[in-house]
C-alpha cells in the first residue's frame, strides 16, 4: 500500500519559488491500477517521482507498506528504488545495451550477489513473457516502439517490484500499440500481482486499465474515485472539461497511422 | 626513381624515427590525458546543477581550472611549466620531457570533450538508471560512459590529432618527430625536400587515424542509424 500525505513539492530559491504539488493526500492500494489524469504541466511526473524519491518531496510523507520512506538515504533508498520498476514515455532504454543486457540491468546494479548465469536465464524468462524472446540479441535501435516499451516493461520487473509506476507509458504509441501494450500491463496487474500507478493525460488510457484514478490539476487532486465514479458522475469542471475534449472512442479504433511499431504477433 | 632511393637512403632513417617518435608522443599524451580528464570531465558533469551531486563551488573553481588551462598558449606552457616538467619527467628535453607539457594541455581539452559526450545522452537514462537502484558509481561507468563511449572515441581522434600539430611544436624543445623535422630541415637547412615528405607523412597519418577513429566509434556503435 502506498499512502501519500500531505505531500508538497516546490522548486527553486526563496525568491522565486514554484510550488508544483499541493497537499496531495492519496492512498493507492495492493493490486490496485491506479491512474493519475491531468493535463501537461499539472504536477503527474512530479507526484510519481516522489513515489521512488527520484524527486524529494518538501514536506509530507510517502509511507510504502506502513514504512515512512520520505528521508531514505543510502542504501535504503537504493533498496527502495529496486523494489519499484518503472517505465517511460520515451522508453529510456540503454542504446548501446542489447535487449537482454538492458533487462538485467537492475539486477546488475543492486546490492544482492545474483550469479550472471542467474541474472541472464531471469532476464529471459521476463523477455518471454513479454514475447521478446526472439529478440535478445538485437539492441533497441532494432526494435519499433511497442517492443521497445516491452522491453522496458521486462526490465522494469525483473527485480520482482511490487509497484510499477508508469510515466505515460503508452504516449509515444500509436493506438494499436497502445492498447496491446496496456493489455500487457493490466495481465501483469492481474497475474503477477503487480501495483501500477499510471500516469497519462489520456483519459481513454486510463478507463481501459485503471480500477481506481485521480485528478489532479496544477498540483492539486480534484477529484478521485473508482473508474466507473469519475467516468459515470464526474465532480470537478476539471474533469467535466477533460471528458468532453477526450475523445474515448479512440481505443476502440484500430490504428490507421503508418504503422512502424507492429508488435510481433502481428508482424 | 633514383632521386627516390638516395632520398631514402639519405633520410628514411631519420623520418622513420621521426615518426614513430611523433605516433610514441602522440599515443602517450593522448591516453595520459584520458586517464585524467575521464575523471575531471565526469566530476564536471556530477557537480552541474542539473547533475547527479550539484555543488556550485566544486563545479566553478572546475570550470576555472580547465578555462585556464586551455586558454595558455602551449608554446608559453611548455617553457612555463619546465621546472614542473623536470620534478615528473626528470628533464625537460626530449620525447620525455614533451609528454609532461602535452599532457598538461590536453587534460583540460579532454575534460571539455568527455563533458560535452556525457551531456548528450539523454536524461532520460540517467533517470531510469536511478529509478532501478544504481549508485552514483555504477550511473558513472553503466550510464554516462558507456552510452557515450562512441562520442568519447571520436573525441579521442580528435585530441590525438590536435596533440599530434602540438608535436611538432615541442620540437623546440628538442623533442624530435616529424614537425621537428620539417622545421629544422625544411626551415632552417633549407631542404624542401625533407620539409615536404615530412608534412606528406603528417597528412597521412592524421587522416589514417581520423579513419581508424571514425571506424572504431562505427563498431562500438550499437545504434542503428535508419
Amino acid at each position: 500500500m502506498i499512502q501519500i500525505e500531505r505531500l508538497n513539492k516546490s522548486f527553486g530559491s526563496a525568491d522565486n519559488i514554484h510550488h508544483v504539488l499541493h497537499d496531495i493526500d492519496l492512498t493507492i492500494n495492493d493490486g490496485d491500477v491506479f491512474g493519475i489524469i491531468g493535463s501537461s504541466g499539472a504536477g503527474k511526473s512530479t507526484l510519481v517521482r516522489c513515489i521512488n524519491l527520484l524527486e524529494r518531496p518538501t514536506s509530507g510523507k510517502i509511507i510504502i507498506d506502513g514504512k515512512d520512506v520520505t528521508n531514505y538515504k543510502g542504501k535504503d533508498l537504493l533498496d527502495l528504488r529496486e523494489s519499484i520498476g518503472m517505465i517511460f514515455q520515451n522508453f529510456s532504454l540503454f542504446q548501446q545495451r542489447s535487449v537482454l543486457k538492458n533487462v538485467t540491468f537492475p539486477l546488475e546494479v543492486n546490492g544482492k550477489k545474483m550469479s550472471k548465469s542467474e541474472r541472464l536465464e531471469r532476464a529471459h524468462e521476463l523477455l518471454k513473457l513479454v514475447e521478446l524472446d526472439d529478440k535478445i540479441k538485437q539492441y533497441p535501435s532494432q526494435l519499433s516502439g511497442g517492443q521497445q516499451q516491452r522491453v522496458a516493461i521486462a526490465r522494469a520487473l525483473v527485480s520482482k517490484p511490487k509497484i510499477m509506476l508508469c510515466d505515460e507509458a503508452t504516449s509515444a504509441l500509436d493506438t494499436k500499440t497502445t492498447a496491446s501494450i496496456l493489455d500487457l500491463l493490466g495481465s501483469i496487474n492481474r497475474e503477477l500481482g503487480v501495483t501500477m500507478v499510471m500516469i497519462t493525460h489520456s483519459l481513454a488510457v486510463a478507463q481501459r486499465v485503471c480500477n481506481r484514478i485521480a485528478v489532479i490539476d496544477d498540483g492539486r487532486i480534484v477529484e478521485e474515485g473508482t473508474t466507473a465514479q469519475v467516468f459515470g458522475n464526474p465532480q470537478s469542471p476539471i474533469t467535466k472539461e477533460l471528458l468532453r475534449n477526450d475523445n474515448l472512442t479512440t481505443m476502440s479504433q484500430t490504428g490507421d497511422e503508418s504503422d512502424n511499431s507492429s508488435l510481433p504477433e502481428q508482424a | 626513381m633514383e632521386w627516390f632511393s638516395t632520398f631514402y637512403e639519405t633520410y628514411g632513417d631519420l623520418l622513420i624515427k621521426g615518426t614513430l617518435d611523433s605516433l610514441y608522443m602522440t599515443s602517450i599524451s593522448t591516453l595520459l590525458a584520458y586517464v585524467f580528464g575521464i575523471p575531471l570531465g565526469v566530476l564536471v558533469v556530477l557537480t552541474a546543477q542539473n547533475g547527479l551531486h550539484p555543488n556550485k563551488a566544486v563545479n566553478t573553481i572546475l570550470g576555472w581550472i580547465i578555462n585556464i588551462g586551455r586558454s595558455i598558449p602551449f608554446i608559453i606552457l611548455l617553457f612555463a611549466i619546465i621546472p614542473f616538467t623536470r620534478l615528473v619527467a626528470g628533464t625537460s628535453l626530449g620525447v620525455k620531457g614533451a609528454i609532461v607539457p602535452l599532457v598538461v594541455t590536453a587534460v583540460p581539452f579532454v575534460a571539455r570533450m568527455v563533458e560535452q559526450s556525457l551531456a548528450d545522452i539523454d536524461a532520460g537514462l540517467v533517470e531510469a538508471g536511478q529509478s532501478f537502484g544504481a549508485n552514483t558509481w555504477q550511473i558513472v561507468y553503466k550510464v554516462y560512459l558507456k552510452e557515450s563511449l562512441p562520442s568519447i572515441i571520436r573525441g579521442a581522434a580528435i585530441t590525438f590529432i590536435s596533440l599530434f600539430g602540438y608535436v611538432a611544436m615541442a620540437g623546440c624543445v628538442g623533442a624530435g618527430g616529424l614537425g621537428d623535422i620539417a622545421i629544422r630541415y625544411g626551415y632552417q637547412r633549407y631542404k624542401p625536400d625533407v620539409m615536404v615528405v615530412a608534412v606528406i607523412l603528417c597528412v597521412v597519418l592524421v587522416q589514417l587515424v581520423q579513419t581508424i577513429g571514425d571506424f572504431i566509434a562505427r563498431k562500438v556503435d550499437k545504434r542503428v542509424v535508419r
